[in-house]
Formats: structure tokens, C-alpha cells, sequence
């Protein structure tokens, strides 16, 4: 996929003025939230989950090489096979190897963003294989020529007008005057469109939430059973997952399975979950004769023992960036690359390079939602500055903000001058901002204030504030 | 090799030297005992935790039925009845769905399952239920075959009162057990609710790619 991370502000600005996207927004902003914040509310047991959730990815991470291995030999014992792929492109080779030994011409897909990751599809679709992505989501976007703007929920930036046209253009086997004015009448189209690909497909293609080390089972969770029917009707199945999907055992995989809709969706239970353990058995009378799984690393392996290891802890739940302010303005398509939000800030610059997506751990507010909400306990802001940091060592950014940058932290080091400044800052806000108590313009930060106002600081500074309250 | 690679890489990250016998011993320790972790409170009476099987069930939008070992085959019948389904079933060889069989056959057209992908209904037998999310356990295999839990339109289920179990964690020792440890049915279906999408606007649809309708049969021990 074309990279665009290096235009983030360009792609921000245009973002910001396009209104069938902003009123596609408006839906993340006022359903995810208060959802989640339900679920999580309703479980005592919510907190101590999400600690327990941590503790075991941190365990699986200190011994990643032995869970791993472990893996392998049960798939192996169960009649599947292991395929280790360092690089994107070896992922490609391992897959299009096994769809051209089954003869394959149609490949179907449940939702993955690993196989984004690796850009499979266009990958597959100049070897004469055709992939259809079978998730409505995922299946709209294709039809388009885009890609997913938000890792659970791919097609959150259209109206139904658009994927109303959308289906008018594909389905041209249907009635040009048929109803299509209800979400449902368009689910039901692509339900019917999509179960002859399902019956018809040589290879069926999905990804894993997680890998169980004991029983060497490949775990999927979904909602419309897309992934299901990918991976039971055609006589190969191939799963593409990433190193640190592992758990050591079913309990350890029921513990973050718990915190994991309830965080994505608000779902207490995502409708399918489904474990996959080898191909089918010979007294089966359905399920693929061959099971894959294609295991990526792809630079994960280089994060442990750095301090962005944490990071290989997330599920995929997309909680950061349902309660990121940023992606809420901006969407996802924006940030350039696969993985949007605040995961896809701190992800990006580790897969493209931080030259390329050093925009993205900048365009934070560091207001901190996303690690509140990270139900896998990740320190994302702190992540994004450690980019900062890295970014600005290697000058990278441009030299006003290194200077500006500079100043401030020449000044925030002399603690009297700092608190002066800030007085000064705060009160002369305060005054501009008026009875409105919004700046609509900054001196140092025009760019930012462009799309935005800046409340104004009242009551005095936090300093002040503190000592006045102790 | 990439394993190697790959192996050898974590292993320099990890910043442990090269006896690794210690670890090794943690994670075999660590999945033989497979020990549960935090499990969410259930209602303290069994009256009360199957009440909360079905009330989650329900939200999760499937209905259930609780019915006696002989009167399975006539809510079979009304629930088609109501829904205006045709008199015919796609059904598992599930043996301990031989009782239903023999109930309804005089009513309706019963074929064999795994279907051809054309069925209106389907009809399984679970494995458990679980009263923590109102999900159902559902393992592939010669008497329930895996697609029929995903490709009709409709799909029942039938469910012993003595099979719901208060949390997942009740489902693997019982697979264990069945199977043997470390090993597992080719497919486990964890299933909540019928299938759905809000992919269109974040407006809930229930019907995507697997069944609209989900039926709990719920019968008394
Ligand atoms: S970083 Fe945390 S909140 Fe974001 S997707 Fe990963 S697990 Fe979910």
C-alpha cells in the first residue's frame, strides 16, 4: 500500500474538511465510548482482568522463543504445518507457495490487518489469485480500491449513500431499481453476493487474535461468521498471524478474551469466537484438509527487551483510537499507513521508519485517554514521546520546532522562570480568550490552533493551583 | 532459516544467557497446570445462574425455550411454526439428538447434516452452555459437523440443563478430559447470539454471514 504518513498534516487538513467523512465520525465518537464504558462497568472483575491480561502477555513476551517453539510442535502433532516468516515478503512467498500447490484461483478472507500489514491483496492479485474479502466492512472497502481506517471496524469513514453506489457499480447482475435505501437491504445483498464465493473459494485466508501454545490452536473472534465460512469450506486453510499472538493456555486466552469485546465493541462477548486446532480429522465430515499457519515476525522479534517491547502486549481491540480526540477529528486514513490511532502512532514509525511517520507520535494531545482505556495496560503516550525523543535526536523535525522545543526546555529547567512564564502565559490567555474562554489562535502554535480552539487556562497555573490546594 | 532467525533473535533481545533449562521448566509448569485465573462472580444458586444463562442469551438477542426430554420435538415444531419456517431441518447425527428425531420426524422432513450451504434451518447439540455470557460451546467432529453452525438461515440448538457451566474456564476441562490433554476437536465454537454487522453506519443488524435467528433448546435435567 502507498505510504502517505510523510503528508500526515496535509492528509489531517484534507480529513478535516471533508464532510461526508466528518459525519462518518460522528458515529466512532458517540457509539464506541459509551459502550465500553458500560461493559467495563458492568464486570467487577474489569480491573483485576486487565492487570491479569498484562501479566500474562509480559510472561509470554520474557519467554516468546519457547512459547513459540511449543506452538509449532503441537500444530505439527496435530497434522498442520508452521511456516516462520522474518519479512513481509517471505509471509507472501510461504502463502502464494501453498495457494499455487492447492491449484488455487479464488482465495477468501476473513478480516485480518496482518495480511494489510503485508499487503496480500494486490500482492495475490498480480499472481492471477483472487482474494475477496468477505467481512462487510472489508468487502465495501475492496470494492472501493481502499483500505481499512480503523482496525475492528475498516469501513467507519463512509455514509450508507456511498456504499449504496458502491453496490449499484459491483452488483450489476441485480435489478438497477431495486430498494437499497436501508443498511439491512444492503447487508443482505452482500450476504447473498458473498456465500457463492464462499462455497466456491480453493483457499480460505484469515488471521488469529490469538495462538494457544498448549493445544497449538489458531483463535479467531467475529461478529458475522465471515470467518467462519472462510475457513471450514475450502480445502485449504492458511492462517496468518504474528509472533506475539501467542497465550500459554486456553485459561490464559479465556482471561483477555474477557477484556477484549468489552474494550473493542462493548460487546461482554464477541458473537463467534472460534479455535482451530490442525485440518480436518479423518472421521470429519467437513473443515479443510490442510491447516497453515504462517508465522510473522516482521520486526516484532527487534522490540523485546526495547522500550517499545510493551507494545507486542496490544490485542487489536481499537479502544485507543476510538477514544483518541485525534482520530476523531482526523479518521484513520490520515495516518498513512496500516494501523491508525495511538497504537498505529507508536506501531508505524517502528514498521515505515520514524523519517517517513515521525508526524504521527507528534500529532498526540497527550491527554492520556488511550492508555486509560488500553485494556492491555500499554503506555502509549509515553511510547509516543520516546518517538519524539528519537526524532529529535536525529533532527528530524523541522528547526523552529527544535527550537521552540529547545527554549522550553531551557526555561522548564529554571523552575522560577518557568512558573513566571507560565503566570504570564495563563492570564495573558485568559484575557484574549475572553468571556468565551476559547483562544482561536496561538503565537506559537498557529498551526495547531488552525482547526481548533484552545480553551483558556482559568484559575492560574497548576503550580499555583497545587500549592494553594495543599 | 527464518526460525532460526527469528528463534535467535528474541533469544539475544531477551538479555538471557544461553542455559534456558529454567524457562523451559516455568512454561512447561505453566501449561500443565493451566490454572484459571480471575473468574467473574456468579449468582449463588443454580436456579439463579441458569436464569442468568438465558437472560444473556436473550440480550445477546438468541431466545430459548426450556422444555422437558419429551417435549423437545413439539417446541421444535411451534418455534418453526411461529417463525413461518418451512417443515423441514437440516439435522446433526448427534445421538443424544435421537430423542428429538424421533419427536418431530412424523412432522417435519429431517436430513442428515453437514448441508450443501441451502438450508433454512439447522439443528445442533452443544456441548456446554456458559452462564457468565449466555454463550454456547459447540465442537466439530463427526456428530456435529462445523458449517451447519454457520450456513442456514436459522439455526437451533439443543442444550442439557447439566451441560451449563458458570464460566469458559469449566469448558476446557472437559475437553481434556474427552480428547486427552493438549489436545482439542478440530473446531470449538464459542457461540453468542445470532450473527450480525454494524459495519454500515454502526447500526446493529443482526443476519450477516452466519444465522439470523439463534434458538436455545434448554432442556430440564
Ligand atoms: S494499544 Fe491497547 S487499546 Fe489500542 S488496540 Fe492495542 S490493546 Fe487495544
Amino acid at each position: 500500500m502507498q505510504i502517505t504518513s510523510p503528508g500526515f498534516k496535509r492528509n489531517a487538513t484534507r480529513a478535516l474538511g471533508d464532510e461526508q467523512l466528518q459525519k462518518a465520525l460522528g458515529h466512532v465518537r458517540s457509539n464506541f465510548i459509551d459502550k465500553r464504558a458500560a461493559a467495563a462497568a458492568a464486570l467487577p472483575e474489569f480491573e483485576a482482568l486487565r492487570d491479569n491480561a498484562k501479566a500474562i502477555k509480559d510472561h509470554v513476551l520474557e519467554n516468546l522463543d519457547i512459547y513459540l517453539e511449543t506452538f509449532e510442535e503441537r500444530v505439527t502433532a496435530q497434522g498442520g504445518n508452521v511456516h516462520w516468516a522474518a519479512t513481509a515478503s517471505e509471509a507472501r512467498g510461504h502463502i502464494l507457495d501453498i495457494c499455487r500447490k492447492a491449484g488455487a484461483r479464488s482465495v477468501t478472507k476473513g478480516k485480518s490487518m496482518i495480511t494489510e500489514e503485508i499487503g496480500l491483496n494486490s500482492f495475490l492479485e498480480k499472481s492471477d489469485i483472487t482474494p475477496i474479502e468477505t467481512d462487510l466492512g472489508e468487502y465495501i472497502i475492496q470494492l472501493r480500491g481502499e483500505h481499512p481506517s480503523h482496525i475492528i471496524a475498516p469501513a467507519v469513514h463512509l455514509n450508507m449513500d456511498q456504499v449504496r453506489d458502491d453496490f449499484k457499480k459491483a452488483h450489476t447482475h441485480l435489478d438497477a431499481n431495486r430498494a437499497m435505501d436501508e443498511p439491512e437491504i444492503l447487508l443482505k445483498e452482500a450476504r447473498g453476493v458473498l456465500r457463492d464465493r464462499f462455497l466456491n473459494a480453493d483457499v480460505g485466508i484469515t488471521g488469529a487474535n490469538f495462538l494457544v501454545a498448549e493445544t497449538g490452536s489458531s483463535i479467531i473472534v467475529t461478529n458475522e461468521g465471515n470467518g467462519d465460512l472462510t475457513q471450514s469450506l475450502p480445502k485449504v486453510h492458511i492462517v496468518v498471524a504474528s509472533i506475539e499472538k501467542i497465550v500459554p493456555t486456553l485459561e490464559d486466552m479465556s482471561q483477555i478474551m474477557r477484556v477484549l469485546a468489552r474494550s473493542a465493541t462493548g460487546q461482554e462477548m464477541s458473537v463467534y469466537t472460534t479455535l482451530s486446532s490442525g485440518p480436518r480429522r479423518p472421521e470429519d465430515p467437513d473443515g479443510p484438509e490442510q491447516y497453515h499457519v504462517v508465522l510473522l515476525d516482521n520486526g516484532r522479534s527487534e522490540m523485546i527487551g526495547t522500550e517499545f517491547q510493551d507494545m507486542l502486549r496490544c490485542i487489536r481491540c481499537g479502544a485507543c483510537m476510538n477514544h483518541c480526540p485525534v482520530y476523531h477529528a482526523v479518521g484513520g486514513h490520515a495516518y498513512g499507513w496500516v494501523y491508525p490511532g495511538p497504537m498505529g502512532s507508536v506501531l508505524t514509525p517502528k514498521f515505515i521508519g520514524v523519517d517517513k511517520a515521525g508526524h504521527l507520535p507528534n500529532a498526540s494531545t497527550f491527554c492520556g485517554r488511550c492508555e486509560e482505556v488500553c485494556p492491555m495496560r500499554i503506555p502509549l503516550p509515553k511510547m509516543m514521546r520516546h518517538w519524539r525523543e528519537q526524532e529529535f535526536e536525529k533532527h528530524l523535525s523541522p528547526p523552529a520546532q527544535r527550537r521552540n522545543l529547545k527554549l522550553w526546555a531551557w526555561v522548564a529547567k529554571r523552575p522560577t522562570l518557568y512558573r513566571l512564564a507560565t503566570r504570564i502565559a495563563a492570564r495573558g490567555m485568559s484575557v484574549l480568550g475572553g468571556r468565551r474562554h476559547r483562544l482561536g489562535w496561538l503565537p506559537v502554535a498557529s498551526a495547531w490552533t488552525k482547526h481548533r480552539d484552545m480553551p483558556t487556562p482559568e484559575g492560574g497555573t497548576f503550580m499555583a493551583q497545587w500549592k494553594g490546594k495543599r | 532459516m527464518s526460525r532460526e532467525f527469528i528463534l535467535e533473535r528474541i533469544k539475544s533481545r531477551q538479555k538471557v544467557d544461553g542455559d534456558d533449562s529454567d524457562r523451559r521448566r516455568a512454561v512447561e509448569k505453566r501449561i500443565a497446570e493451566h490454572a484459571p485465573g480471575i473468574l467473574p462472580a456468579v449468582p449463588g444458586t443454580r436456579v439463579k445462574r441458569l436464569k442468568q444463562f438465558i437472560d444473556k442469551a436473550e440480550a445477546a438477542q438468541a431466545s430459548v425455550s426450556r422444555v422437558s426430554e419429551q417435549s423437545m420435538g413439539k417446541a421444535l415444531v411451534e418455534w418453526l411454526r411461529d417463525h413461518n419456517l418451512p417443515a423441514e431441518v437440516r439435522m446433526s447425527p448427534d445421538k443424544r439428538l435421537d430423542g428429538l428425531r424421533k419427536q418431530a420426524e412424523k412432522k417435519l422432513t429431517i436430513k442428515p447434516a453437514p448441508g450443501d450451504g441451502s438450508d433454512i434451518v439447522g439443528v445442533s447439540h452443544a456441548e456446554c452452555g456458559i452462564v457468565e455470557t449466555g454463550t454456547l460451546a459447540l465442537t466439530s467432529g463427526p456428530d456435529n459437523p462445523t458449517t451447519l453452525n454457520f450456513l442456514p438461515e436459522n439455526h437451533v440448538v439443543v442444550l442439557r440443563e447439566k451441560d451449563v457451566v458458570d464460566h469458559y474456564e469449566d469448558i476446557w476441562p472437559r475437553l481434556r478430559k474427552r480428547f486427552g490433554e493438549r489436545k482439542m476437536p478440530r473446531t470449538l465454537n464459542l457461540v453468542t447470539g445470532p450473527s450480525r454487522s454494524a459495519d454500515i453506519e454502526q447500526t446493529l443488524i443482526l443476519g450477516a454471514h452466519g444465522p439470523v435467528r439463534l434458538h436455545i433448546l434448554l432442556v430440564r435435567d
